[in-house]
């Protein structure tokens, strides 16, 4: 099991993607190949993890990720335990650092949060002895999500180097666009932007990625693109004049993706606005690859959760 | 009560000795033209000390009614007399808010109570009752009851007609208007200095416009009324532009920056570092370096710490949640002594920043070393070292960036009105 060995994993967490080198990326990428072949046995569990615990934090809504991720333990043989923002005691106004502390009470070998402020996710691996893995953290980042898009994209090119993708939507609050810009960009992949202006986040221009306006140019030629959810309360913030007209500018349709190559892929990180941000006929085409992405999700966190969970203990772990 | 007699301490280029008679600066010589001191004089021997008038801050957070969890009076003024400051401005934030004489009244009276022979404490009233930005404060309650000076800080009017009307109202009574400049809908839910930096690290921006906008504002109600007011804690260096502009139209405006601002920059706010959450935030190198030349070309007028203590607790959860505000009465006299000591900053500007200038905005008795001046005075080691954490500093509370930092400049003892405070 040379290929997903965990004696030279260096980090303790897994906090964003700009952490990791593109041979430790590409070292997990693998890791969760080997382990995406478990996920097709008709027992789909392996004693791999078997005794260690790992707290699933999840203090904002999610179904996909936490599910993924408990999925992932649990095939590993890891003890999972969830804890929603809603059934903890932050609601009673614990302070994240006593949550924090309480959990480490319970020593865990892992903990992977997700939580609605940037840097929350920091915060808790700068005060806790166990792993954490970031499940999304404010606008910050979302690593895994990275990952496992990156994956994706591995599984239908083979290679990264010399492909385009378009990341269309409100990039300005994403934290998926972040981390996949920051990790695309890394293994080679040529990046493209598109959003109104207002979705744009300050600095853009110092990002390695080419910003366009108009989605038909943004598309033109690519080999994937990447739709993002727009969160509706956009308009009511008064980022966008209403719906309808971000729909016209912006949602994927076939119209757009006839301008794209002719086997280029769909992806959405979920949950989708059918109709707002991609036309439901693109989403179920044979081009979609937002079901893969589910799938691949699984078999990435798993290779994370055996990553950090095995490593040997070492002295001057890095972040 | 006999005469004092400071010997041999440095003020500016020489050794002079200083004689206070009456709590009073009866006169300053050089060190080697002293004659021998009267009998029943106390002689002080600070050779090898620097002679500083007492600094005065024009901007503090006492946090006294209502929150002295994180600093009260007694320990605010602590911090003040040990960092040198011998009066101090504090803001009308309280709670309740300092919008009656009752909440002054009280303010005075624990200062006299917890410090009776100084440093001074001299309490700014609410602009607007509750600073809800909604009906004037009364004013002349307030003046009569020992406010010094106005202003809204912390909750910056929106309303232009209003604040005209404040700035009016103030000018009869013969004071001056603070203005905390920022556009509360631009600004609104920044938590840091908005830039490249803030878009990678996912955290809602403040722009620099948010506060010049105000600024602009201020400046031309300012020029319109020739009223004068009084810019809090200036960040940016486009404010400093206009503040340039206004001052050479002869706009009767002051302006005030931070230590902080001077010599530390957005990229304190790195690894979600919320002891570097300040509001207006640490903007770039760039800006720094405009606000440090403003206040050696004279658009900026006074430095003022704007000390915003709250307790670590407070300060040690996600970056979005964590109060606004750095401790800066400890720290302020050793940061900006470093400027001086580096040649960034000459003594001349930094009295006048420190002294000088607030005395003149605000109407406060400063001491010039003349004769009849008020005997408020630092001796100061310029070479002494000490590490800045909590048991370091006086005030309750230790939120600053500068935590672990070792700052050179140390208070050795403080005089109010001739009398050894510390």
């Amino acid at each position: 099991m040379n290929e997903t060995s965990t004696a030279s994993w260096p980090h303790k967490d897994l906090l964003d993607v700009s952490q990791l080198s593109v041979a430790e990326t590409l070292h997990l990428l693998d890791t969760a190949t080997y382990f995406q072949e478990i996920n097709t046995r008709p027992v789909k569990k392996v004693p791999t993890l078997k005794g260690k615990s790992v707290v699933l934090f999840f203090a904002e809504p999610s179904t996909r990720t936490k599910t993924s991720f408990d999925m992932a333990g649990k095939r590993l043989s890891a003890d999972t335990f969830s804890l929603g923002g809603s059934s903890s005691s932050i609601v009673k106004g614990e302070s994240l650092k006593d949550t924090a502390l309480t959990l480490q009470a319970m020593n865990p070998d892992g903990i992977v949060i997700r939580h609605s402020s940037s840097g929350a996710a920091q915060f808790l691996a700068e005060r806790l002895h166990c792993s954490v893995v970031n499940a999304g953290d404010g606008w910050h980042a979302h690593p895994t999500q990275a990952l496992l898009d990156a994956f994706t994209l591995r599984e239908q090119w083979g290679e990264f180097k010399g492909k385009t993708l378009t990341i269309l939507g409100d990039i300005a609050h994403s934290r998926v666009a972040r981390s996949n810009v920051l990790l695309l960009n890394k293994l080679g992949v040529n990046v493209r932007l598109c959003a109104p202006r207002t979705l744009l986040p300050m600095g853009v221009e110092s990002w390695p990625v080419d910003v366009y306006g108009d989605l038909h140019k943004a598309v033109t030629g690519v080999d994937a693109v990447m739709c993002l959810r727009l969160q509706l309360e956009r308009q009511a913030a008064g980022l966008l004049p209403d719906l309808r007209e971000y729909s016209r500018r912006f949602c994927l349709t076939p119209d757009a993706m006839a301008k794209a190559k002719k086997d280029a892929k769909v992806l959405h990180p979920g949950p989708m606005n059918r109709g707002l941000e991609i036309s439901s006929v693109l989403a179920d085409a044979d081009g979609s690859l937002v079901l893969n992405q589910v799938a691949s999700g699984v078999a990435v966190r798993m290779a994370i959760l055996y990553l950090h969970l095995m490593r040997p203990e070492r002295s001057g772990d890095t972040r | 009560m006999p005469d004092l007699i400071v010997r041999g301490a440095r003020w500016k280029q020489q050794e002079v000795d200083l004689l206070i008679r009456r709590g009073k600066v009866l006169e300053l010589t050089p060190y080697e033209k002293s004659g021998t001191p009267a009998k029943n004089a106390r002689v002080i021997d600070a050779k090898g000390l620097t002679l500083l008038p007492s600094l005065i801050d024009a901007h503090t957070h006492m946090r006294e009614p209502g929150q002295e969890w994180k600093e009260d009076i007694a320990s605010g003024l602590d911090a003040a007399v040990h960092g040198g400051f011998g009066t101090v401005l504090c803001m009308a934030n309280t709670d309740p808010v300092n919008d009656n004489a009752s909440v002054t009244e009280l303010m005075l009276e624990q200062a006299s109570r917890s410090w009776p022979k100084g440093p001074r404490l001299a309490p700014i009233g609410a602009l607007t009752k509750g600073l809800a930005g909604q009906e004037l404060a009364p004013m002349e309650e307030l003046a009569r009851a020992g406010c010094v000076a106005f202003s809204n800080d912390g909750v910056p009017i929106a309303s232009t007609e209003l604040f005209r009307r404040a700035m009016e109202y103030a000018s009869d009574l013969g004071m001056v208007v603070i203005d905390h400049c920022e556009d509360p809908f631009l600004g609104k839910g920044g938590s840091m200095n908005e830039s490249p930096v803030s878009g990678r690290l996912g955290l809602k921006g403040q722009p620099w416009a948010a506060e010049t906008i105000q600024i602009a504002r201020d400046i031309e109600l300012a020029r319109y009324l020739n009223i004068p007011v009084h810019i809090a804690h200036v960040s940016t260096r486009q404010s400093v532009e206009l503040l340039a502009w206004a001052k050479d139209k002869g706009a009767p405006v002051t302006a005030e920056t931070c230590p902080h601002y001077l010599v530390l920059d957005e990229s304190s706010v790195e690894g979600y570092n919320t002891r570097a959450k300040v509001n207006p935030p640490l903007r770039t190198p760039d800006d720094s370096a405009a606000l440090l030349q403003a206040l050696r070309d004279g658009v900026i007028d006074i430095l003022a710490t704007d000390h915003a203590p709250h307790a670590a607790h407070e300060k040690e959860v996600e970056f979005d949640h964590a109060p606004f505000g750095i401790s800066g009465l400890d720290t302020a006299l050793s940061v900006t002594w470093g400027l001086v000591a580096s040649g960034d900053l000459d003594l001349d500007t930094f009295l006048r920043a420190w002294c000088y200038g607030p005395a003149s905005i605000f109407n406060i008795a400063a001491n010039t070393f003349e004769p009849g001046s008020p005997a408020d005075f630092v001796l100061f080691d310029p070479d002494a070292t000490w590490t800045v954490s909590a048991e370091t500093m006086h005030s309750k509370s230790a939120n600053t960036p500068l935590l672990g930092r070792t700052l050179s400049g140390r208070v050795v003892s403080h005089f109010i009105g001739g009398k050894k405070i510390v």
